[in-house]
């Protein structure tokens, strides 16, 4: 069998792509969340934005760790 | 990883590890980070020496941009997460506030390049100390015994779920709550450092070709490259915003009369 083109590389980067799928979705739904609340009632949007910050760092988090064990583990 | 970068083998600069370690005048210690963190230290202090030196009720320039940096992390972060014991932590969390903004825009400032909490060690030491403080100021308000009872059983929950609920609270207060805090900083950091690299080496790789479309097509990645530099000023920001605030919410949980 001919090879005809192929790939090199580290397969981390493809872990590293399926890890960051699920922080994804999850800093999406705190966003719409954020979104929907303050349409509906504006005035909350101020005090909920703390909320927002904490809530998109603790899941972002996630996504940075798969970044850091990307490198780590080899 | 094979820890360099094989596509920029051709170029003069391909910056290094090495790069870390400046000619070797004071001793091995003396690394770009370590300077770096001097550097903060000295621009913090002189600013609010310059700015608070002579007070007035109606402020100058300068005093109005250290009381807004005040009153921001007062206000917004200190009271909003603890309530009115936060105003006694305001000084300190002012302090690891401008400290951590300044060392991250460290990281687009053209020369330096790079900031220190993209080493793993900067911010480790940084939630040390919040760790640190906030099981200091937990045990010494309520008592290590009644601090850890209150941190390690929820109330109100049907008694065999204790087995499992406090092995993963103790999970969180002594383990997960301090390193997350600190892998989140450096990640981000290194990650944006490596944003900008990834973009400025490809459009240096992309010059470098033979080809003159090739050649053209590298203002993309240059162009890229800027305006991932603006948003690394974002990330700068948001990511100090974000260290404060779970710091005082940590510190805030541990000061709280209740569960």
């Amino acid at each position: 069998m001919t090879v005809l083109a192929e790939i090199s590389g580290n397969v981390n980067t493809i872990g590293y792509g399926l890890a960051a799928v699920g922080p994804a979705i999850g800093v999406a739904l705190i966003f719409v969340a954020y979104i929907n609340s303050s349409a509906r009632q504006p005035e909350s949007a101020g005090y909920n934005r703390t909320w927002l910050v904490l809530g998109f760092a603790l899941v972002e988090a996630l996504a940075l760790f798969g970044l850091v064990l990307a490198f780590a583990v080899s | 990883m094979s820890g360099r970068l094989v596509a920029a083998e051709g170029l003069p600069w391909p910056p290094s590890v090495e790069d870390f370690y400046l000619p070797d005048v004071a001793g091995p210690w003396v690394t770009k980070f370590s300077l770096m963190i001097w550097l903060a230290v000295g621009l913090l202090i002189i600013f609010f020496m310059a700015t608070y030196r002579n007070p007035k009720l109606v402020p100058s320039k300068g005093q109005w941009m250290a009381e807004s940096v005040y009153g921001l992390v007062r206000d917004n972060i200190a009271r909003e997460q603890m309530g009115k014991d936060g105003i006694r932590f305001a000084p300190y969390f002012t302090v690891l506030f401008s400290f951590i903004v300044v060392t991250n825009l460290f990281g687009i400032v053209p020369g330096l390049q790079i900031s220190p909490n993209s080493h793993i060690a900067f911010p480790i030491v940084l939630a040390l100390i919040t760790f640190v403080m906030y099981l200091y100021v937990g045990a010494r308000k309520h008592g290590l015994g009644r601090y850890l009872k209150q941190s390690l059983i929820i109330p109100g929950v049907p008694w065999p779920m204790h087995i499992l609920l406090i092995p993963i609270e103790f999970l969180q207060v002594f383990a997960v709550r301090p390193v997350t805090l600190a892998v989140r900083l450096f990640a981000n950091m290194f990650a944006g450092h490596l944003i900008l690299l990834v973009f400025t080496i490809g459009g240096f790789v992309l010059l470098a070709s033979d080809n003159i479309f090739i050649q053209a097509s590298s203002i993309f990645a240059f162009i890229m490259a800027i305006m991932m530099a603006f948003f690394e000023v974002l990330v700068a920001l948001l990511q100090a915003y974000v260290f404060v605030t779970l710091s005082a919410n940590y510190i805030g949980s541990s000061l709280a009369t209740e569960h």
